[in-house]
């Protein structure tokens, strides 16, 4: 089995005014097959400093994901790619729905992805984003979190 | 003289980058990507574009392969590829990269194998391109990295 990657920053952020404010950790689960996604969104994720710390772990494949939260992993936000070997999103976000977990698991698809973004949907997602990902769509997932504590 | 070298060569590098921008080569996402690049990961676009190239060459060659047996086309295989292309595609702001993927997607969902592969040469041409001009710009920086990085003699009048 793959081990996951895991990334911890820590969240000092000289330029923040509402550091009082922030979280105190957050943590993120990168789901994608594409080794240079995994790499682009673990970055934006570790650039935002919207957390005193911040932890961000990647998963290849739907049942890598699966495995982390079976081995007794829990985040605070899934980005979960739509079309992956082994286990697909669709697939690994109904798996983890049915263990009971109530991460915020947000889809990430190609723009065009149809009918499939419903099925994906459907299967439990809190949100659908197209990629690419960017720091502003992040910072939303964040502040949904955020509102909905 | 050296610092005038410098300044020559940002000076290069905005203009190919803009030529890129104007061509709709790239997009605000190669931006983004070059604002992710900091002090704790000073190559991380250099990192990033490689591992594009490396993924989109094993891409190219299996939709080519694909396309080899008019017969056998396994256009869901096909779809695969592309949406993993389009993904990373998106995610380095190769836009025209990006579009002739959809367009590829569009003539795949047909079953059009003429059109997939007029596709597939206009896209290993886009690619080509870009390839080519990323070069370009990283070979630019490489010289302009260099040439801030030469120390100076003490000049006394």
């Amino acid at each position: 089995m793959a081990s996951p990657s895991t990334r911890i920053d820590d969240g000092h952020d000289m330029d923040s005014v509402n550091s009082g404010l922030m979280r105190e950790k957050l943590s993120v689960l990168v789901v994608d097959n594409d080794a240079l996604v995994r790499k682009v969104h673990e970055k934006i994720v570790s650039k935002l400093k919207v957390a005193k710390q911040v932890q961000i772990q990647t998963a290849t494949n739907g049942k890598e994901a699966l495995d982390l939260h079976l081995s007794g992993s829990s985040f605070d936000i899934i980005l979960m790619d739509m079309q992956m070997p082994i286990m697909d999103g669709t697939e690994a976000t109904k798996e983890l729905r049915a263990m009971g977990v109530e991460s915020m698991i947000v889809g990430v698809t190609s723009a065009d992805a149809r009918a499939d973004k419903e099925a994906f949907t459907e299967a439990g997602l809190d949100q659908c984003l197209a990629k690419p990902l960017t720091a502003d769509k992040i910072k939303s997932l964040v502040e949904t979190l955020e509102k909905n504590k | 003289m050296l610092g005038w070298g410098v300044e020559f060569l940002r000076a290069e590098m905005n203009r190919l980058l803009s030529l890129l921008f104007h061509q709709g080569v790239l997009d605000e996402q190669f931006l983004q990507l070059q604002q992710l690049q900091d002090e704790s990961s000073p190559n991380f676009v250099s990192e990033v574009i490689t591992i594009y190239f490396h993924e989109s060459e094993k891409l190219l060659r299996n939709l080519r392969l694909l396309l080899m047996d008019k017969e056998l086309s396994d256009y869901k295989k096909m779809d695969i590829h592309l949406n993993q292309m389009m993904g990373s595609s998106s995610s380095i702001g190769a836009k025209r990269v990006r579009n002739v993927c959809v367009a590829f997607r569009a003539a795949s969902e047909q079953n059009n194998h003429a059109g997939c592969l007029r596709a597939l040469e206009l896209l290993e041409h886009e690619y080509c391109y870009l390839k080519n001009k990323l070069h370009e710009l990283f070979q630019i920086e490489q010289q302009r990295a260099l040439a801030s990085g030469v120390r100076y003699p003490a000049q006394h009048d």
